[in-house]
């Protein structure tokens, strides 16, 4: 017990991200709505980025911007140390996957509207009866 | 469908549960992840490109040809929005306000001509009247708003910040005067046409510098090259060349997303929104 205790307290970060991504998962299988589909899809996307952000995280580490640095030549003098900095290199992945996310949420967006302009519905049971009355006529 | 997605979700959450025994403890240092090529960008980027924020080094420079197709693709979600819900077809009905003793006038044949001069205001059906205390906050705060957006494009190179965040936050100050007014007082100051050739002009802006580089004989996107073209010394190029790309950047994704608002809100009718 204890075992499984340390296991998670050490890795807590990924469980927490893993709830909340199934929370997204659950929502993008099982919703009937396709604006709360969009929601799961954000969720799901959310803990995506947290996983990355959290990867790059060191003990003891501050943020990846070089100490000193504003001065142009004056910082050459300090060596820089890779232990002291966290790893930039997810927030970079993450800090364009997030503008990404939004601008596609938004595609996603305007597609639910055309539909709803269309079916005068959102929820999928009644969209996949609306087609086929088209379809039927 | 709910028991199938819930069987599914645990199943999933189970295996990824126990797929994270293998993953390094948090904040690990020795980890996979920080320590081949993170080692390297945190070691030399000041020397090679003398930008104090890592994440801006390694976005606009290292890998800005990534960056710039981002870019692209923000710039494609613009357009799709407006290719899926731009509506031109005028409306039937068609609403005016007396200005001065708010009262409404309906017109049903869209054939009439109306001389509509300062007193009469064009209006939407669902039009409500938006709330003095909210318009006044939100026109005292904008412009800091804004101001707070370009510092945070210029200063990208030296604290958090850079084209996207910046983009993001200016849009979001247009957007706040298109809830805190309403669409129209936005599409009258920041109209469509601006906007799109703002989207463009920011992509234009990133490759430009990149097509620049090559014309001067380096690589595409090698801003070293630039040197003999911009006043400063040759050590600070690289850093000015960022600069750039993020102001490009910034435009972009500024416009995009205000491109996005205004569609949706309005089912592609600019005219009165949320």
């Amino acid at each position: 017990m204890s075992d499984i205790l340390s296991l998670i307290v050490a890795k807590y970060n990924f469980w927490l991200y893993i709830i909340l991504m199934m929370i997204g998962l659950y929502a993008m299988i099982a919703k009937n709505n396709l604006m709360k589909k969009l929601v799961g899809m954000n969720i799901f996307q959310t803990a995506i980025i947290l996983f990355y952000v959290s990867i790059g995280y060191k003990h003891g580490a501050t943020l990846p911007i070089i100490q000193g640095g504003h001065g142009g030549h004056s910082a050459h003098d300090a060596v820089i140390r890779a232990a002291d900095y966290i790893n930039p290199l997810p927030h970079v992945l993450m800090l364009t996957a997030i503008v990404v996310s939004v601008a596609t949420f938004g595609v996603a967006m305007a597609l639910c509207v055309r539909i709803y302009q269309r079916y005068q519905t959102l929820e999928e049971d009644e969209l996949r009866m609306r087609v086929s009355e088209k379809n039927n006529l | 469908m709910k028991f199938i997605g819930t069987v599914i979700v645990c199943l999933t959450g189970g295996l990824l549960l126990y797929g994270t025994m293998d993953l390094p403890d948090w904040g690990d240092p020795g980890s996979p992840a920080s320590t081949h090529l993170s080692d390297y960008y945190i070691e030399h980027i000041m020397e090679q490109t003398q930008v104090p924020n890592l994440v801006t080094a390694v976005l606009a420079d290292y890998r800005g040809y990534d960056t710039m197709f981002e870019t692209a693709v923000v710039f494609c979600a613009g357009l799709a929005c407006f290719l899926l819900l731009r509506d031109f077809r005028p409306k039937k009905d068609r609403y005016f306000r007396h200005v001065p003793t708010g009262v409404m006038l309906h017109f049903k044949n869209p054939d009439t001509r109306m001389i509509a001069d300062n007193e009469f205001e064009h209006m939407d059906k669902d039009w409500v009247p938006s709330d003095m205390i909210i318009k006044t906050v939100c026109r005292i705060l904008i412009p800091f708003i804004q101001i707070y957006a370009l510092y945070v494009v210029a200063h990208g190179d030296f604290s958090p910040g850079g084209g996207f965040q910046g983009g993001v936050i200016f849009g979001s100050s247009l957007i706040l005067m298109a809830i805190s007014y309403n669409l129209k007082t936005l599409v009258k100051r920041v109209t469509e046409k601006f906007l799109s050739i703002f989207a463009a002009l920011g992509v234009l802006i990133y490759v430009g510098l990149g097509v620049g580089a090559m014309v001067m004989g380096g690589h595409f996107l090698d801003y070293g090259m630039l040197a003999p073209l911009l006043p400063s010394d040759p050590g600070h190029i690289r850093a000015l060349g960022m600069l750039g790309v993020e102001i490009g950047v910034g435009i972009a994704v500024m416009a995009v997303m205000v491109i996005i608002y205004v569609n949706i809100v309005s089912e592609g009718r600019h005219d009165e929104g949320l």
